[in-house]
């Protein structure tokens, strides 16, 4: 047996890359240390016994098994007899597949669009309006005395976001750890995170952006009513107090804000709350972005054509209009006439009108896993589990690149998930008479990682 | 209490058992776990096919905790019938939450506002009691409430 350490999770967007696996000599996976409970569950199902190696194409009715070189040949015919595919979800999967999906979406004249556009669309749309003054983790680790989660719940979806990043952890200024700092929690229900916050408020739902701008008149000492969103006025002024008080503050928002009412004008407001209090204190503002890599996809979308998300090919040149030309209005307003999903589940995740004309459409989905949305497929291609079975890059929350590690070898036969995308792409030049651009095909050098003993003697020296 | 932009009652109760709620979606622990190999197993309908309901508003429904129950919207496919459990992050009153997943997705507002993000939270729902009906499993569902897929 031997343990692989260093280890990047391939789950959230905390992206914990302390994990240690303990891999058989048969090359089974068998304990994990360090990791969430969803972070364990995924390595230790990534080689359960009924896991699909084979593609499956629909023949009657039913998914079947087919080779390799038949899905393949068929996904690419489905995109070559498209008007207008899409390609959705990559934020599952590493930057390099993300890339090569740039490409095959922009040779097919395809909407391209990450899982951002049902996570933190309205963020992005925000921070084009407003801007957004942010940090690194580490800068949160080291100085964060008042730590604010609105509309997040890290005890559930980021595990280990606090123990990690902002509020246990012991860092320069903040050698207590918690007891160096102020934990605040704004959430319509009192959950895990807000049962342990120094500070619980519990807004009315939708009433956010309200008891924002309750929160920056209170800044400035002006007059309020006697309640904003369900919260008497004393809370807000004592709130506002807090804040203000403090000498390093982050606030952490996430779907609360998003998807409420309002969405990205919530988010705008958030970041000019955050902007004001540096009038008094230094404060800033982070998403809890949700999959491993969907900052990456944002990055790598970001770099080949100018959009972070939910570009539209058609007319040759790449177009940005989210709303119209995200996921989930191509699908609503049935303008999508194939589409191919990768590294995310739509099938589970989009309200059912969606899913209904992805249902409808000739679909290719590449998921390790079943999932509803290979259910509903026309081919199902599996493929290899990023950060287990396949090596990449994936972004973390606050951007930092971070580079995911091979722990095991993929099923036989099973490809990655870029070389399905090439393969395609291959295919799909072939059937339209063009080639392959060049610059698509070089090879990136192996990436030596190093472990944490290569950091003993610099942080020896440090201190 | 602001519904969709129109005032209603705080708790809106009738005498057929029926609760009208506000409901909002989202991310468990439980679900993160079963979304991780598990979407066509029994685990996924344990951890995402079920309803928080605050401990109060189980009383104008007057059904036990574990029941079935029929939950009600206006969009999607209109209704779904998820299991009812006790929210253990009360007391939050007329507010109910469903984990995300094809559960919620059949009653939640796909308007995005024009912005791609569809209405995940704020949902208004009516609930009411659904004896000897099933929970139905998430790939039983997608192809029970679409066409199940095409052939090319």
């Amino acid at each position: 047996m031997r343990t692989v350490t260093d280890v990047v999770c391939p789950f959230c967007g905390t992206l914990c890359d302390d994990l240690e696996v303990d891999v058989e000599d048969d090359g089974k996976l068998c304990a994990t240390r360090n990791a969430c409970v969803i972070g364990d569950n995924k390595f230790m199902t990534a080689q359960a016994p009924d896991r699909h190696t084979h593609p499956r194409m629909r023949k009657g009715g039913e998914l079947v098994e087919c080779s390799t070189d038949e899905a393949i040949n068929k996904a690419a015919e489905i995109l070559v007899n498209a008007k207008h595919p899409l390609y959705y979800g990559w934020s599952s999967t590493h930057c390099e597949a993300q890339e090569a999906g740039m490409g095959l979406a922009e040779d097919t004249g395809g909407t391209m669009d990450n899982t951002s556009t049902v996570c933190h669309g309205p963020s992005i749309l925000a921070i084009h309006t407003v801007g957004i003054p942010s940090c690194t983790l580490g800068e949160i680790i080291n100085r964060a005395d008042t730590v604010l989660y609105w509309g997040c719940n890290p005890v559930h979806a980021h595990p280990r976001h606090m123990s990690r990043y902002s509020l246990y952890k012991r860092g320069f200024f903040t050698e207590r750890g918690k007891s160096d700092r102020t934990e605040i929690v704004v959430d319509v229900r009192r959950t895990e995170t807000a049962q342990k916050a120094d500070i619980y408020l519990q807004p009315e739902q939708g009433r956010d952006y309200e008891l924002m701008n309750a929160l920056r008149v209170a800044f400035r000492g002006e007059p309020l009513p006697d309640s904003v969103a369900g919260i008497p006025r004393s809370d807000i002024e004592k709130v506002a107090q807090t804040l203000k008080e403090g000498r390093f503050g982050i606030i952490f928002f996430g779907m609360g804000l998003t998807m409420t009412r309002g969405k990205h004008r919530n988010i705008d407001i958030a970041i000019s709350l955050t902007q004001d209090l540096n009038k008094y204190t230094k404060f800033l503002i982070m998403a809890m972005r949700g999959h491993y890599n969907v900052a990456g996809a944002d990055h790598v979308s970001l770099w080949e054509c100018g959009y972070p998300y939910a570009v539209d090919f058609s007319r040759g040149f790449p177009r940005y209009n989210p709303g119209e030309s995200s996921a989930t209005d191509v699908l609503r307003h049935k303008e999508a006439d194939a589409a191919l999903i990768i590294a995310a589940d739509p099938g589970a995740h989009f309200p059912i009108d969606m899913v209904r004309t992805l249902a409808s459409i000739p679909l290719i989905a590449i998921d390790p896993h079943v999932t509803p949305t290979t259910e509903i497929a026309t081919v199902h291609i599996p493929s290899a589990m990023v950060g287990i079975e396949d090596e990449g890059t994936a972004y973390r929350m606050d951007n930092v690149p971070i580079r995911m590690r091979k722990v095991v070898e993929p099923p036989e036969g099973v490809l990655t998930d870029k070389e399905v995308i090439e393969r395609i792409h291959k295919r799909v030049n072939e059937l339209m008479g063009t080639e392959v651009p060049e610059v698509r095909a070089v090879e990136t050098p192996p990436v030596e990682v190093p472990t944490m003993s290569a950091f003993d003697g610099i942080l020896q020296r440090a201190t | 209490m602001v519904l969709l932009g129109r005032k209603v009652s705080r708790r809106m109760t009738s005498s057929d058992n029926v609760l009208t709620a506000n409901l909002i979606t989202g991310r468990t622990v439980e679900q993160g776990v079963a979304i991780e190999g598990f979407k066509d197993k029994q685990e996924y309908v344990d951890a995402a096919g079920l309803i928080h309901i605050d401990p109060s508003d189980f009383k104008i429904l007057n059904v036990w905790p574990g029941s079935n129950v029929l939950v009600k919207s206006q969009y999607g496919e209109g209704e779904v019938i998820v299991k009812a459990l006790r929210s253990p992050y009360g007391p939050h009153p007329g507010i109910v939450f469903i984990p995300m997943g094809p559960w919620a997705n059949q009653i939640v507002n796909p308007d995005t506002d024009t912005t791609g993000m569809p209405s995940f939270k704020g949902i208004a729902v009516t609930i009411s009691p659904a004896p000897g009906q099933k929970v139905l499993d998430a790939i039983t569902l997608i192809k029970t409430t679409t066409n199940g897929g095409v052939e090319v």
